[in-house]
Order: structure tokens, then C-alpha cells, then sequence
């Protein structure tokens, strides 16, 4: 008891309570193990099985070091490709999603008759899921389709337009799944800018471009980068919609197609690991540097001053 | 009433004394109070007045039992309290923001304290009928917090704070967020509240004008630590420091060398500038130090040729405001000062005046110019909007 | 100073120029919605066709894909489980998320970014990235193809989300009020069963409900984690699908519209409850560290 510390001439009070306080001071008190289920869920069926992911895939099946997956992964340029096929959905898919939800949203910010059941429409697809848009793609969009009747009967082609089977298809199915959460999202930030910003700038000479441009996309520009970035993780895990409307032995064959088939068909765990590892590695390396590009944004309210 | 230093002790009261013994605060390495003493007898109101940041809120919520003590204790008839949490203390809190149930009505956030305690239900409605009779509120009771006033909601938060006939009520700046005219009322109605019940009051603000107006007991608190205690007289007639001057109204501070000293009385001055007699109850060491003066306590003596006698100060306004029964000014000496004063009747910028102020009104502190002006900042700061300050208190 | 950003003698034609914007973007919905519509019309009218070769429409409509799809695909069995595990797994999310969201929302402890990050990733990352991992994993502890599995497998993006939906909802919540309920008495199980839940109902309701359409959506997790009798309608679905050599595709629309019905009247009852812009205002902070 008397042994370590040198004595403090303050500290007469009971030391247990002592650390207990000053633990309280930082934070740390009984509310805090009310943390603890949900860290111990996480951690058991997220971080571990991460971890031990990450270890699988440093014992490669086929031998060749502990990278050798990793080597073998970009030496095969079938495999290799899927990075690059991967980002040409997800990017462009992300992109589209938020540039067309930033003028939707600015059109429907007001308040006026049927903005609620426009934007319900509007929000609808979320609810179908990338297995229904898929199905749907391939029936509307197919060679009998209606959307290909009414291109022939117009006689705007000569023979029906391939969409499905092929890029297109997933990437029409990436921007059927993935507007509207991007245009819910743009449309909440866009209510949260001051309408009466708009109003002094108007009445400072600023024309609706103007407007839009100085004051409205700049108090915008942060929240896009969020939506950009949660757009582009919807896209970036697309598969299903790879496999079903989508060419999964060529042009839309993604990681994570590449990661199953490792997986559930050649039994190679150790590879799919390291696809999987691969993929969180290239959507990190992304949403980093559009979250260090937004970082550079101003971030503050986007309220004009007191109150609101 | 009684003046003096010697509360009288409300019979009524549930207790005999609650003792504060070194009370402190930490958070981290900050030190929001440190050292708080005081004894609260049974049916006092005490009023812990200071700027934000002062340690006043700290205090009221270790009192109410929301914090734990980093060290200290408190006692209720040498019974000690601050181990105990906030729902065995017995304490009725009203919160600035008010922080009324939204999810219940009027009615249930006034029963809340008897529910939980399980009051049988006839008894319940027997009390909050009389809370709310209390606070004038019975034809709103069935009605959301939401659909009340700001001062409807500030009753609502009493009522659910004396409904259970707190040993002691805890106010933490309950009057803030009114407006003026409401502000003023409502003190009236705490007050009354405060009488007719026999309670026993912790009040924190930032107004001085309000602890004045409504405690026995006026402590003024400075960066965690207590400046002076005393009735509202005391505090309003004699602070003991530059801070609690500009607290109490004394807008005009002005740093001058010391000419004489002894006797009580001080004499201050410039060769060929101002000069100025004053009183002091501490002797003034320092070669120099700083004469307190109410802008109400200066009198024009008239123009400044002809103006003679003792604390004459000659002055060109500056800027005259009216309010009424009189006019605010500000004015600057030769040398530059700014000095704030009354006049009973208009005058024009740039008009040269002289005035007067009986020497027993200049209160002379032997603190340093920075001292005073961060005071007067602080002091100003809190009190903006209350240019007319605290008047004819003295 | 006007003409700064204004080509020399334009005359001012704001008004114009801004309804033709206003066209344009109108005109871009509509095209859209119709296509969007089209697209789900014409996968309810081929699920009650009979043959559908060529032409606008099918040559007879016949509602017996239903009969066939529901016996075929043991649709009866899918939707229980379906439910089930949605359920089930809104529960558990809600029940260890909630509090969670509170600590996180109350206190600010060394080590709080940390947690955060740590919530945030199973968000962030794609399912597959956790998905193949947690499936090897399970496969191992001998849980995949169980409910339990599959449960598990769900609660990893669930819970998480749960917990960054309540926690803005608990800061906006004056922490006075507690102190509050606390000042008149109130224990700590009194002031969260009297206080704090009945405050924080619309935002509960909320993330359940939000959980329940994506767990019901949520593909990739169960497809990696379900076999024959633990898997979700979606999966069934997709499983259909992927074959269509198999089955009549016909069948296959009468599965996807019964997926579309279920999903519907999932979102009208969100609706119900939950205003969606209120929600994604109150979620909107939550990504940003």
C-alpha cells in the first residue's frame, strides 16, 4: 500500500474513488460498457474474421511466399483486369448518381404541390434491389423489349440496341440502384443550406447561375463528396447485376466476381482472401482522396448566422 | 426588510443549514471551481452571480449531485450528501433551457418527480393542481411543452421543480432566454414563489440586476474562486474589487497615481489633469491604483469655467443616448479618458461640461489598470443590453 | 460592376434561360420515371403471360406462374425464413445498437475515433470484402448455411448502421432532460424507460426500419453465408435467375414480383413512419469523419 509513489501531500482521499474521478474527467465511466456488445459483435464478426482473412491470404495455396497471391494476382492480366474493369463501372456509376441528383435536388428544394410524391417516385428503386433491377433490365431492355419496339417502331434504329449482357446493361443497373440513396442524400444537404443565402446573394446582383455556382454548389461541394463517396461503395461491391445483365466471363467481369468464383468454385480461400483484401485496399485508396479533397472544402454551417 | 448581514431563518425550511466545505471542480487539467465554501441556512436565496466560465454553473450541479466533486464535501445538517446521486438528494432543479419532458404534457411533466416515487394517484392530482395553481397554469395543463410560451414553459419547469417540496431548489440562469419585459415578472413570481412556499433557493445568473433584485445572499464568483459574499447592500454599496465594481454598475474605471493616502479617505490625480478624492477600505499601497464611479453618481456641475470645487471633471460629449428619464452620455476628458455619465436633460456632442461626484461615491481599489479593464470586459460582456445598469440600489 | 460575368450587350434574360434549365431537368426525371416504370410494368406483365414471343404483349394472360413459382421455388418456406431472419436481426441490431448509439452520443472518451472508425468500415466496405472472409470463417465454425449464420452475417453492416442512425439522434436530444428526470427523482432504468425511449421512438422506429429494407435487400451476405433451407427471397431470386435455362422465365417474374410486393410494402410502412430526407439529415454527419 505505502510502497510506490512518493507521497502526495493532496491525496488523502480514498484512491480507488480518486482514479474512478478522474477517469469520469476523461469520459470513462459506467455508460460506456453499455459500448461494449456492439464493440464485441464488430470485432468478432468483423475484425476477426478480417484479420484472419488477411492471414489466409498471406499463405497462398500454390506456395511462392507469403505475397505470392498478391504477386500472382497482377501478374495474371485476366485477373489483374478486374480492377480496371471494377473502376470503370463504379466511377462513372458514382459520378452520373450524384451530377444528376445535384440539379433534380435543386429543382425540387422548394416547397410546392405533389415534392413529396415526386420524390417517394424518385426514392422507389432503392426498395427493388440490384436482383430485381437486374431481372427487369433483362426483359425491358432485352432485344424484344418495349424500350427496343419503340426505338424500331420510331424507326430511330434498324435492329435492336444491345444493352444487356454486356457494360451498358450494368451500368444502367448501377444508376437504377444507386440515384435514388444518392438523390435522397443530395436532397438533405440541400435543405440544409439556407434559403436565404440564395435570397442576400440575389439581392446583392447574383443572377440563379450565379447563385447556384457561388453559393449554393460551394456550401454543397462537401456533402457531394460524402455522397460521392457512399454512391461510390453501392457501386464498387456491385455482383450481382455483374453476373446477371453483365458479360461475367469478360467486359463486366469485377473483383468481386473474381473473389467468389476463387472462393465457391475453385475452393481457393486463400486467393479470395486476397481478392477480397485487394478490393477493401482499392475502395479505400478512393474514398481517401475524396475525403482528403473534401477536407480542403469549407466544412462549416451552412446556415447564414445566428439561429435558424 | 431587515438589512443587514443576518439572514433570518425561514421556520418553514426543511432543513437547518447545507455547508459547502471546499468544494472543487476539475475537468482535466482545467479547474472550474476550486475551493467553494458556504453555509446556506434553511430558507435563505442565495444568488451565485459571475460571468460565463466562472465556476457559478459547476457549483449548482455538484450541489444538485449531475457532477461529482473532484475533492470537498457537502453536509446537510452534518449529514454528508455529495456521495449521494441526484435522485436520492431530494433537490428541485429548473434548468436554463428549461429541459421539459416533449413527449409528455404539461400535467405528466409536473407529475413526473411523484410518478417515479410512486405518489398514489389521488394524491398526485391533489399536488399538481396545487403546483400548477401555484404557477397559474391550470387552464394549459393538458397541453405539449411545445405548444406553450417561453415563460409558460419556464412556469412549467417551477411547478415540476416545487411539486415535490424540495428541500432545496436549484435555478441555473432560469430567466435567460426571456425577453425583457417577461425577465422582469417572472423574477417577481420566483420570488413570491420563494416567500409563500418557505423554500430554500440556489439561483445562478449572470445579471447582476437579478441577483440583486431577488436573493438574501449575493456570492460573486471569479474564475472558480469566491470574490465577496454578502447581502445584496454589501455587494451593491461596497465590492471589494475592480471586478465586482464593474459588476455592480460602476462603468467608469479610471487608473490614476495616488497623491495621499490614510484615513480611509484617498486622494488621486495628474498634475494638471484629473484629480479625484475618494474612499477606501483597504489601504492603498501601490504608487498607483483605480477610482470606481456609477455613471448615475456624477453630476453636471455646470460649465466648465465656471464649475469649481472638489472631483470636478471637465469633459466634451461624445455621444448622448436618451432613455427616458434621463440621458446616458459618454464623454472624453483632456487626456483622453472616457467617462460615462448621467445628465437630466439633453445634450449636444461636442458641448464641453463639467462634472461633479461627492468623494464618498468614487471607491478607490488598489489593483492594476489591466485588472480593472479585463473586469469591466467581462462585467460588459455579460451585460449587454443593460446599459441603464442596476439604479438607486444603494 | 455588372458586367463582370455577363457577355457584353446580352440583354438580362434570367427568366428564360432559367425555365429552360428548369425543362431540362424536368424533362430528364421524366424520361426516367417512364423508363423506370416500363421496366417494372413489364416484368409484371410478362409474370402473368403466357407465351410472349413478339409484340407489345404477350398472347394470354394466366396468373399459374404464381401457383407454379410458389410450389417450385417452396416460396411459402423462403418468405418464413425471410421474415425470420429480418426480424431477428432488427432486434439484435436495435438491442445492442441503441445503447451503443447513446455512449457514443453522451461521452467522449480516449479512444472514441477509434470505435467510430471501427463501426464505420463494415459500412464503408463493400460485403464481399468482409463477406468471403466471415463465409470461410463460418464455414469453420461449422455456422454457414444456418440461420444463425446468416443472422450473424447480416448483423455485421446492421449493427453499425443502427448505431450511427441513433447516435445524432441521442446528441439532438438536451441532455438536461435526463438531468431533469434525474433532479425529480428518476433511477437510471426510470429515466431510460420513461425518458429516453419514448424520445428517441421515431428515430428507433426509424433504423429498424431502414435495417428491415436492407437486410430484406441485402444480397451478397446471405448468397455467401445461406444454403437451400437459410436463404432470403432475394437470394432465391438471384438463384432463379442465374439459371434461366431451368426455369420459365415467366415463373421467374411471378418470384420477382412477389419480391417486389413484399419490398413495397415495406416502404410504404417506412413511409408511414419516417420522413426519408429527415433521416438521411439525421445520418449526414455520421460519414463525414
Amino acid at each position: 500500500m505505502a510502497v510506490e509513489a512518493p507521497a502526495r501531500p493532496e491525496a488523502p482521499a480514498p484512491r480507488r474513488s480518486g482514479l474512478r474521478h478522474r477517469l469520469a474527467e476523461r469520459g470513462v465511466d459506467r455508460v460506456l460498457l453499455l459500448l461494449v456488445p456492439a464493440v464485441l459483435v464488430i470485432g468478432l464478426l468483423f475484425l476477426y474474421p478480417m484479420l484472419y482473412g488477411v492471414g489466409l491470404s498471406l499463405q497462398p495455396k500454390n506456395g511462392g511466399g507469403p505475397f505470392g497471391n498478391y504477386a500472382d494476382f497482377f501478374k495474371d492480366s485476366y485477373q489483374r483486369g478486374t480492377v480496371w474493369k471494377t473502376l470503370r463501372l463504379a466511377l462513372p456509376a458514382a459520378l452520373i448518381n450524384v451530377g444528376a441528383s445535384v440539379p433534380i435536388a435543386y429543382r425540387l428544394r422548394g416547397r410546392f404541390r405533389g415534392r413529396r410524391v415526386l420524390t417517394a417516385l424518385l426514392v422507389l428503386p432503392v426498395t427493388l434491389g440490384t436482383v430485381l433491377v437486374a431481372d427487369g433490365l433483362l426483359r425491358y431492355l432485352g432485344p424484344k423489349g418495349w424500350f427496343n419496339r419503340v426505338l424500331l417502331d420510331l424507326h430511330i434504329v434498324d435492329e435492336p440496341v444491345r444493352l444487356i449482357y454486356n457494360y451498358w446493361g450494368v451500368l444502367l443497373s448501377l444508376l437504377i440502384t444507386g440515384f435514388p440513396f444518392a438523390f435522397l442524400l443530395v436532397l438533405s444537404y440541400m435543405s440544409g443550406i439556407d434559403p436565404t443565402l440564395e435570397r442576400a446573394a440575389a439581392t446583392l446582383g447574383a443572377g440563379p447561375w450565379q447563385r447556384m455556382r457561388r453559393v449554393v454548389l460551394p456550401l454543397l461541394a462537401p456533402g457531394l463528396a460524402t455522397t460521392f463517396v457512399l454512391a461510390f461503395v453501392l457501386a464498387f461491391s456491385v455482383f450481382p447485376s455483374a453476373n446477371l445483365v453483365g458479360e461475367p466471363a469478360g467486359e463486366t467481369r469485377v473483383m468481386a466476381i473474381a473473389a467468389y468464383q476463387a472462393a465457391f468454385e475453385k475452393y481457393d480461400y486463400s486467393m479470395a482472401s486476397t481478392i477480397a483484401v485487394l478490393m477493401g485496399v482499392f475502395e479505400l485508396l478512393v474514398i481517401s482522396v475524396t475525403l482528403l479533397l473534401r477536407g480542403r472544402l469549407y466544412t462549416g454551417p451552412a446556415s447564414g448566422g445566428k439561429g435558424s | 426588510m431587515t438589512v443587514g448581514s443576518v439572514v433570518e431563518k425561514d421556520s418553514r425550511a426543511a432543513f437547518g443549514h447545507l455547508r459547502l466545505d471546499g468544494v472543487t471542480r476539475r475537468f482535466g487539467k482545467a479547474t472550474a471551481l476550486s475551493g467553494f465554501d458556504l453555509r446556506i441556512e434553511g430558507g435563505e436565496f442565495i444568488a451565485l452571480l459571475g460571468p460565463s466560465g466562472c465556476g457559478k454553473s459547476t457549483a449548482l450541479n455538484c450541489l444538485a449531485g449531475l457532477l461529482p466533486l473532484s475533492e470537498g464535501a457537502i453536509w446537510l445538517d452534518e449529514e454528508r450528501i455529495d456521495t449521494l446521486p441526484p435522485e436520492k438528494r431530494g433537490f428541485g432543479m429548473v434548468f436554463q433551457n428549461y429541459a421539459l419532458f416533449p413527449h409528455l404534457s404539461v400535467r405528466k411533466n409536473v407529475a413526473f418527480g411523484l410518478s417515479v416515487r410512486r405518489v398514489g394517484k389521488a394524491e398526485t392530482a391533489r399536488r399538481v393542481d396545487e403546483a400548477l395553481r401555484t404557477v397559474e397554469l391550470t387552464e394549459h395543463a393538458d397541453k405539449l411543452p411545445g405548444q406553450l410560451s417561453g415563460g409558460q414553459q419556464q412556469r412549467v419547469a417551477i411547478a415540476r421543480a416545487i411539486v415535490l417540496r424540495p428541500k432545496l431548489v436549484l435555478m441555473d440562469e432560469p430567466l435567460s432566454n426571456l425577453d425583457a419585459k417577461l425577465r422582469v415578472q417572472m423574477r417577481t413570481e420566483i420570488r413570491r414563489i420563494h416567500q409563500d412556499l418557505g423554500l430554500t433557493t440556489v439561483y445562478v445568473t449572470h445579471d447582476q440586476e437579478e441577483a440583486l433584485a431577488l436573493a438574501d445572499r449575493v456570492v460573486v464568483l471569479r474564475s472558480g474562486k469566491v470574490e465577496q459574499i454578502g447581502t445584496p447592500e454589501e455587494v451593491y454599496t461596497y465590492p471589494v474589487s475592480t471586478y465586482i465594481a464593474g459588476f455592480m454598475g460602476y462603468r467608469n474605471l479610471l487608473e490614476l497615481p495616488v497623491l495621499s493616502s490614510g484615513d480611509g479617505k484617498v486622494g488621486l490625480g495628474e498634475k494638471d489633469g484629473l484629480n479625484l478624492t475618494g474612499v477606501s477600505r483597504q489601504p492603498i499601497t501601490g504608487a498607483r491604483a483605480v477610482a470606481a464611479v456609477r455613471p448615475e453618481d456624477f453630476h453636471i456641475a455646470g460649465s466648465p469655467d465656471s464649475a469649481a470645487g472638489e472631483n470636478i471633471v471637465t469633459v466634451r460629449v461624445e455621444v448622448s443616448e436618451f432613455h427616458g428619464r434621463e440621458v446616458a452620455a459618454e464623454g472624453v476628458t483632456d487626456d483622453g479618458r472616457v467617462v460615462h455619465f448621467r445628465s437630466p436633460e439633453r445634450i449636444a456632442p461636442g458641448e464641453r461640461v463639467a462634472l461633479t461626484v461627492a468623494p464618498e461615491r468614487v471607491l478607490v481599489f488598489g489593483e492594476s489598470v489591466q485588472d480593472a479593464a479585463a473586469a469591466l470586459d467581462e462585467a460588459a460582456a455579460e451585460s449587454i443590453g443593460e446599459t441603464t445598469g442596476a439604479k438607486d440600489g444603494g | 460592376m455588372t458586367a463582370i460575368s455577363r457577355p457584353r450587350g446580352l440583354p438580362k434574360r434570367a427568366l428564360p434561360k432559367g425555365r429552360l434549365s428548369a425543362w431540362l431537368v424536368w424533362a430528364c426525371v421524366g424520361f426516367f420515371l417512364i423508363n423506370l416504370g416500363a421496366l417494372i410494368f413489364s416484368v409484371i406483365v410478362n409474370s402473368f403471360g403466357t407465351k410472349w414471343f413478339s409484340g407489345w404483349l404477350p398472347q394470354g394472360f394466366t396468373s399459374s406462374w404464381y401457383s407454379d413459382a410458389w410450389d417450385e421455388f417452396a416460396l411459402g418456406d423462403v418468405l418464413t425464413v425471410t421474415l425470420e431472419i429480418t426480424l431477428i436481426v432488427v432486434a439484435l441490431a436495435l438491442v445492442i445498437g441503441v445503447p451503443a448509439g447513446y455512449a457514443l452520443a453522451r461521452r467522449d472518451f480516449p479512444g472514441k475515433r477509434i470505435v467510430m472508425f471501427l463501426l464505420l468500415l463494415p459500412v464503408l466496405l463493400p460485403p464481399i470484402t468482409y463477406g468471403i472472409p466471415l463465409a470461410t470463417v463460418l464455414y469453420k465454425v461449422h455456422l454457414a448455411g444456418t440461420m444463425t449464420g446468416v443472422v450473424a452475417a447480416n448483423l455485421v453492416p446492421a449493427l453499425p448502421f443502427v448505431v450511427l442512425v441513433m447516435t445524432p439522434f441521442v446528441e439532438q436530444i438536451d441532455a438536461n432532460v435526463e438531468s431533469a428526470a434525474r433532479m425529480c427523482g428518476a433511477r437510471t432504468g426510470q429515466v431510460f424507460m420513461r425518458v429516453l425511449v419514448p424520445l428517441l421512438l421515431p428515430g428507433i422506429l426509424a433504423a429498424g426500419i431502414l435495417v428491415l429494407v436492407r437486410t430484406v435487400a441485402m444480397f451478397e451476405l446471405t448468397f455467401l453465408v445461406a444454403d437451400a433451407d437459410s436463404q432470403t427471397l432475394i437470394v432465391s431470386l438471384y438463384s432463379a435467375a442465374f439459371t434461366p435455362g431451368i426455369r420459365a422465365a415467366q415463373a421467374i417474374d411471378a418470384m420477382a414480383v412477389i419480391y417486389m410486393a413484399l419490398s413495397a410494402v415495406l416502404l410504404v410502412i417506412a413511409l408511414m413512419f419516417v420522413n426519408p430526407t429527415q433521416i438521411v439529415a439525421q445520418v449526414r454527419e455520421a460519414p463525414a469523419e
